[in-house]
Parts: C-alpha cells; sequence; structure tokens
C-alpha cells in the first residue's frame, strides 16, 4: 500500500481533527451571521434552534408595493448550496412574477442558481421583485398583461389587491404593513 | 491441455495471476520507491487488502468485477436499493429473478459464485448508517454514486477521519461518476489533496427550466412534467410530499402531464421520462460505466495505489464522449475556503470557568487568531450568533455561561466570521 502519510506536509500533521459539524450547517450558520440586510428586509425564525427553517418579511419604502408587508418561507436543505433554498411567497399576492400558489419566478431560485450565491443574494434578489416588477417572465398573466397594457390600472389593482380585494375573481390577502 | 491445480486454501489454482504478475514481479520506472517487488505486494494486494466500494449500481457491477478480476479478495459493498428491471441493461450481475432484492446482496452473490476465491461482504443500507470504527477497518474506499448528497457525505467523513496521531486513518477515496457519454474519475487524498467539497462548484448543475416557461410557455415534455410536480403537485396534494420512488405518485404525475402536453400539442410525455425527470435521471451508458470503473480509471487507481507498482491519478480525469472521444487529466487544486478540508483548525486549552463571551473576547483579541465577531456553534447547537438580531437575542443568554456548561471535552466548535475566509474550528479542552 502506497505510504501516503509521508506526503502529508508537516503543518498538516498539526492540524487537528475537523468537527464534524456538515458543510451546509457551516454554510448556513455564515451565510445567517453574515447578512447584510437593509431595513427594509427582517428574517424571522420559528424556532431558533433551526436554522434551515425560516421566514422573510419584505417591507419595500418605495415603488408601487410601498406600504405592504411580504412574507416569504425559506427551507433550507442538507444538500445546500448544491441546491438552492426552496424560498415560496405565504401570501395571495397581485405580482406578475408569483403564483396564487405562492411560487416565486426568480432565476437565481431554479436556472441559474450557483453555490457561490447565497442567502443574502436570493433575499435582495427577491426584494427587487417588489421595486422592478418583470412583465417578461409572467406567473400570474393577469397582473403581467394589466402591467404591460395598462400600467395606471395595474397600479391601482396591486393597491386595492393589497388591501385584500378581489380582482377579476381572485380574493388578494391584506397584506399592508402594521405600523 | 495441461491440467489445471487449485491451492486448497485460496482457492487459487496456477497461472492464475500470471498477468497481474507481469506488474508486481518488477519494479519499473514509475514504480514508487517504497514498491515491494515479489511476493510482499501480492501477498498484500491479496490477503490483507480491505477495499469498500460505494454504490452496486452501474458503475459499482463494473467496480466489483474489475476488483474481483485484479486480484482483491476482501471486499465490501454498500448499496441503499433494491434491483429494478430498467438496471439489467447494464447492471450486469443482476438477472430478472432479482428484481426487488437489494442491490448489494445480489451482487456479492454474484461475484463470489463466479470469482473463486474472494469474499464479498454486502450492506444492503445507507452508508450514513455507518460510523467512523466501520471505515477505519478499509485501506481504500471507491465510490461509484449517482448522488451529489452522498458523495459530499462520505468525502466529508474521510476528511474528519484524519486523525494527526495515526496514519491508518487516511483512507484515499476514489471517486467515479458517469452522466450519458461523460464522466469523471478522481483521486482523493482526504485532507491532502482536494476533497469532494473542495470542487462542489464544477458540478453540472440539474437541468432547471424557468418557472415561468413551465407556467406560460411550455414547448417540451420537460416543460409539461415539471408543471406537474413543480405547480401542480403542492397546488392539488397540499402537504403530501411528492415521493418519487412511489409508482402512484409517478402515475399521477404521468397523467397530469400528458394532459398539459395535449393541450399545448407536445408530444413526448412519457411514464419513463416523467421518472427520468423528476428524478433527474441522466440515461446511464453501459460503455461509459465501463471506462470510468475499470481499468482506465478508478479500479486501475485502486490498484495502484494499493500496490504502488505504478504513478496513481493526480488527480482529476475527465472523459468526454459526446462528439468522438477526449479525455483530459488535470490537478484539482485545494480551496483554502473549503468547508469540509480547508480553513484552520485549532486547538484550544481553556479553563473550565471560562465564559462565553471570554471565549469571544479572546478569540477577538488573540494575534494568531484575531477574527471580527465571531459566530460560535457547535455541531448541534448554536452557541452565540452576532446576526440576524432574533438569534443574537435568542443566544445572548449563552454569553454569561460557561463554555464547559455547552462544550465538552474534545468538543468541536465552528466559529464563523466575516474576516474569515470560511470557517475556523476549535477542539476544546479544559485545564
Ligand atoms: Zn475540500
Amino acid at each position: 500500500m502506497l505510504k501516503i502519510w509521508s506526503m502529508k506536509k508537516n503543518e498538516d500533521v498539526a492540524a487537528k481533527k475537523k468537527p464534524k459539524t456538515s458543510a451546509a450547517q457551516i454554510r448556513v450558520q455564515k451565510d445567517l451571521t453574515e447578512l447584510d440586510l437593509p431595513a427594509t428586509m427582517k428574517t424571522h425564525f420559528a424556532d431558533p434552534a433551526d436554522l434551515l427553517n425560516f421566514t422573510l418579511t419584505i417591507t419595500p419604502d418605495e415603488g408601487m408595493y410601498k406600504g405592504g408587508a411580504f412574507e416569504f418561507s425559506f427551507n433550507i436543505t442538507t444538500n445546500y448550496p448544491h441546491e438552492p433554498p426552496k424560498v415560496k411567497c405565504l401570501q395571495t399576492i397581485y405580482h406578475p412574477n408569483v403564483d396564487l400558489s405562492g411560487n416565486v419566478c426568480l432565476n437565481i431560485l431554479r436556472e441559474d442558481w450557483k453555490p457561490v450565491l447565497n442567502l443574502n443574494s436570493v433575499m435582495v434578489g427577491l426584494q427587487y421583485l417588489f421595486l422592478e416588477p418583470n412583465a417578461d417572465d409572467p406567473l400570474n398573466k393577469e397582473a403581467a398583461i394589466e402591467m404591460s397594457k395598462n400600467r395606471d390600472t395595474f397600479i391601482s389593482n396591486v393597491k386595492s389587491s393589497m388591501r385584500g380585494n378581489t380582482i377579476k375573481g381572485v380574493q388578494y390577502n391584506n397584506v399592508l404593513a402594521k405600523s | 491441455m495441461s491440467q489445471t491445480t487449485v491451492d486448497a486454501t485460496s482457492g487459487d489454482w496456477e497461472g492464475r495471476y500470471d498477468h497481474i504478475d507481469q506488474v508486481l514481479n518488477t519494479a519499473g520506472p514509475r514504480t514508487d520507491p517504497g514498491f515491494l517487488a515479489g511476493d510482499g505486494v501480492k501477498d498484500f494486494l491479496r490477503n490483507q487488502a480491505k477495499i469498500l466500494v460505494i454504490g452496486a449500481g452501474g458503475l459499482g457491477c463494473e467496480i466489483l468485477a474489475n476488483l474481483a478480476l485484479t486480484g482483491f479478495k476482501d471486499i465490501h459493498v454498500i448499496d441503499m436499493d433494491t434491483i429494478d428491471i430498467s438496471n439489467l441493461n447494464r447492471q450486469f450481475l443482476f438477472r430478472p429473478k432479482d428484481v426487488g432484492k437489494p442491490k448489494a446482496t445480489c451482487a456479492a452473490e454474484f461475484i463470489m459464485n463466479r470469482v473463486p476465491g474472494v469474499k464479498v461482504t454486502p450492506y444492503f443500507g445507507k452508508i450514513q448508517d455507518k460510523d467512523e470504527e466501520y471505515y477505519m477497518q478499509f485501506n481504500l474506499v471507491i465510490c461509484g454514486l449517482d448522488s451529489v448528497e452522498a458523495r459530499r457525505w462520505m468525502s466529508a467523513t474521510l476528511v474528519n477521519m484524519v486523525d494527526p496521531e495515526n496514519p491508518e486513518s487516511l483512507k484515499p477515496l476514489i471517486d467515479g461518476g458517469t452522466e450519458g457519454f461523460k464522466g469523471q474519475a478522481r483521486v482523493i487524498l482526504p485532507s491532502i489533496t482536494s476533497c469532494y467539497e473542495c470542487s462542489l462548484d464544477m458540478l453540472n448543475k440539474p437541468t432547471a427550466f424557468p418557472i415561468c416557461t413551465i407556467a406560460n410557455t411550455p414547448r417540451l415534455p420537460e416543460h409539461c412534467i415539471e408543471w406537474a410536480s413543480v405547480l401542480e403537485w403542492p397546488k392539488v396534494q397540499g402537504d403530501k410530499k411528492l415521493d418519487t420512488d412511489d409508482p402512484e405518485h409517478i402515475g399521477w404525475l404521468y397523467q397530469v402531464a400528458s394532459a398539459r402536453a395535449k393541450e399545448f400539442k407536445i408530444e413526448g410525455v412519457t411514464w419513463s421520462l416523467t421518472q427520468g425527470v423528476v428524478k433527474n435521471i441522466i440515461p446511464a451508458i453501459a460503455s461509459t460505466n465501463a471506462i470510468i470503473a475499470g481499468m482506465s480509471a478508478c479500479c486501475n487507481e485502486a490498484f495502484k495505489i494499493a500496490t504502488s507498482s505504478a504513478a496513481y491519478l493526480n488527480n482529476y480525469f475527465m472523459l468526454i464522449g459526446t462528439e468522438g472521444v477526449y479525455s483530459y487529466t488535470f490537478e484539482h487544486e485545494k480551496r483554502d475556503d473549503c468547508p469540509v478540508c480547508g480553513g484552520e483548525s485549532l486547538d484550544l486549552t481553556i479553563s473550565k470557568d471560562l465564559t462565553v463571551e471570554q471565549i469571544i473576547e479572546l478569540l477577538v483579541e488573540r494575534q494568531d487568531i484575531q477574527i471580527k465577531k465571531p459566530s460560535l456553534a457547535t455541531p448541534t447547537s448554536q452557541i452565540y450568533l452576532q446576526a440576524p438580531p432574533q438569534l443574537e437575542q435568542a443566544t445572548r443568554p449563552n454569553l454569561s455561561k460557561k463554555v464547559s456548561e455547552l462544550v465538552a471535552e474534545d468538543g468541536e466548535v465552528t466559529v464563523t466570521s466575516t474576516s474569515l475566509p470560511f470557517s475556523l474550528s476549535l477542539r476544546i479542552h479544559y485545564n
């Protein structure tokens, strides 16, 4: 059998055994403790001992969604960061890139996810959706069509939906931020 | 024809290893200086070496056959799957009568019947069921897996096992993988060369289609299947978890996807494509498995490392058979910021009375450490996290506790900080 041990450099021999903390766990600890979020975003852990499941509340301070408080659930698997976090909107909201079941169309959550991205990038990406909704990648088609055809109606629909009104037969959740 | 004489104890007949012995009888220009030409190396290979094969699927079948024929005689194999009829075209150790039986057990029986004198010990279950003590008994580990998660676990476990006091604790890992006409094989010397985690960003990511394409403009049968599994399943089935091994679940997805395909006039949604898309299966090609597992890669490396008879792969071999045949070998470098094998580790001896707050001060102030705002956790719980605010608040009461209340002697603490490339692991001792 090849004598591999002799190839270990002296300083390596001095290095001690590594902890059994999984790579995913260390990565989540690093991502979370180094989050650099603006005042418009806040995380909440239902169980502070469980770092893999939490919610994010986004309260945009500009744009047409200003005044709302939007909640997203984050679920991180043990295969993170090979797999992206699973993110869903917890409310029924009127947004071209969010469907009525809470699925979100954000490229870095699916086809463009890379292990070098982190939770901060995902959160910033989500907030961006409220500042610049994108009618070209629709998940709520009605909203997307309205947005590209008639911006004024779209904006008044957004405002109305955020108060919990019904638009084209769909009842939206009241998401107005409690002040 | 001369009569064959079989040695009763070893089961070997005269001339059995003539071909292999050509390589083992004399040293060559590329042999390692530690090579024991002749009986010494043969005895090690045939009577002492204990090798573990992980996975008894497409790659595993090839690996087991090659190892047995090369002269390894004490082989263990772990696999958690049972045999499916679709495996039979390439997993040649199995027959139609074996469908439904554990792969590990059937593969072991087949090899032992076919190659006299070889002992194959199967384990039908998960690699995670076994502990370090189990993995310590082997000289070498070969992985032929299709799961990224299992490989990350295996590589991290072998890196963690390296004990500076004990050379035997370093177990070379040979990892093979194939995807259609592409494949790779690599040699990982845990803690010396780059580990599996180091190269995580090199992996092909699973094909994922933009969710809005799936929802609005499906063009491919795959789009319809993803619509059924990603959007319709949670909507219709609620909290019921999709089990991709459950034929009823796959059947439901197949029906929903077919209806969707019909609506959009898309052809090609089949039961097996549905299963393939949701399980992210890339068609396996027997010849790619044979090349990666065989004497051009995994088993060749196992043989060279076990015998020191030739220079081994340093450390990454890629095969691309999509257009012609192309292969490329390079040294994948270890990453300093790898969460498994990179980063710093440190032994810290402290007083039993030292509080968490004091150990944090110590980490910030000590000249050789100097970490800004460290966050600390054990493998099972958080000690103190600097952020986000809620977690800082939840862990703040720990600041006044003694470290010895939270961490056992010889216990490990993971430290992360913006000022560290990745993390620092502390091993705590009390004086
Ligand atoms: Zn590594």
